[in-house]
């Protein structure tokens, strides 16, 4: 039982700018942020569902999504082309 | 050392995991002896294996291809138990440089690589390789060339990775295990390159 897949290696994405209470593996330093999708990892039980001891169905699909280090931190020092990788659910993620 | 055999009070979390265990024990839910086994299988397992993986890779392009494809099947083809390990290997190249980090806890992909250092674990490395990675890698000595760009990858949920390093020059002929001890634990998080020839 999952989620259907809504993005695509490739896809723009924007991170949701959302602070719910209780067990979240949405980093705070990325929320707000636009990236892009580097590929679906596949789908997992939601860990914010799974740590309120219910079933976390249906499974949330989980991307790695690609995001530059110069648009996360305004005062990056490196190349405009570093990036950052993070896992992030389907449900943290809208259209960018 | 002076603090040797002095007494000290356990702290919340050893209290905590103390009373868990004896508890789980008690109701019959695990054993002391399978708990024992878990800790000792743990402690077992150290970075040599994943130093097989990578030898492996740089000696077999096809296996290093599956490997960057599929890093959990590519494991068992070696006769790797991997348990609840979804591995996602990331290639160092002359362009680009990986390093990683799972800056929520102290997420590691030990089944290969074995207990995290204290460091990976720590605050300072998981607050500052994400946002300044040049200058962290600096720390540990490995200084990355303006001409290579940097991927950081931050392991949140279900994926663990490990950096697939460069083979170095100068082992042209070399077998699988005399690579292998070039590969070390650090330059498979990406924060080292490998020893030297």
């Amino acid at each position: 039982m999952a989620v259907e897949a809504l993005f695509r290696p490739g896809d723009r994405v924007r991170v949701m700018r959302a602070y719910p209470l209780g067990h979240v593996r949405t980093p705070y330093y990325i929320r707000g942020h636009d990236g892009v999708i580097e590929r679906l990892c596949g789908s997992f039980p939601n860990p914010e569902e799974l740590a309120q001891m219910r079933s976390g169905l249906p499974a949330q699909p989980l991307y790695r999504v690609r995001f530059r280090q110069n648009e996360v931190w305004p005062d990056y020092r490196g190349r405009p082309d570093d990036v950052v990788e993070v896992e992030i659910f389907q449900h943290w993620l809208e259209k960018g | 050392m002076s603090e040797l055999g002095r007494y000290q009070p356990l702290s919340y979390f050893q209290l905590m995991e103390i009373s868990l265990r004896e508890l789980l024990v008690e109701k019959g839910v695990v054993s002391e002896t399978q708990i024992e086994a878990t800790v000792e299988d743990m402690r077992a397992r150290g970075p040599e294996r994943g130093a097989r993986v990578v030898a492996h890779a740089w000696t077999d392009a096809a296996y290093k291809r599956r490997l960057l494809e599929n890093g959990t099947a590519a494991c068992e083809e070696l006769g790797l138990d991997v348990p609840a390990l979804r591995l996602v290997v990331v290639e160092n190249t002359a362009e680009a440089h990986n390093v990683i980090v799972c800056t929520l806890c102290s997420c590691y992909p030990r089944m290969l690589l074995g207990l995290p250092p204290d460091w990976y674990k720590s605050r300072n490395y998981r607050s500052r390789v994400v946002r300044e990675p040049r200058a962290v890698l600096a720390e540990f000595g490995t200084v990355i060339p303006e001409s290579v760009r940097i991927r950081v990858h931050d392991s949140t949920a279900d994926m663990r990775y490990m950096v697939l390093p460069m083979r170095p020059a100068g082992t042209e002929g070399w077998d699988e295990q005399r690579l292998a001890e070039l590969v070390t634990r650090d330059s498979m998080i990406g924060v080292a390159l490998p020893k030297a020839p």
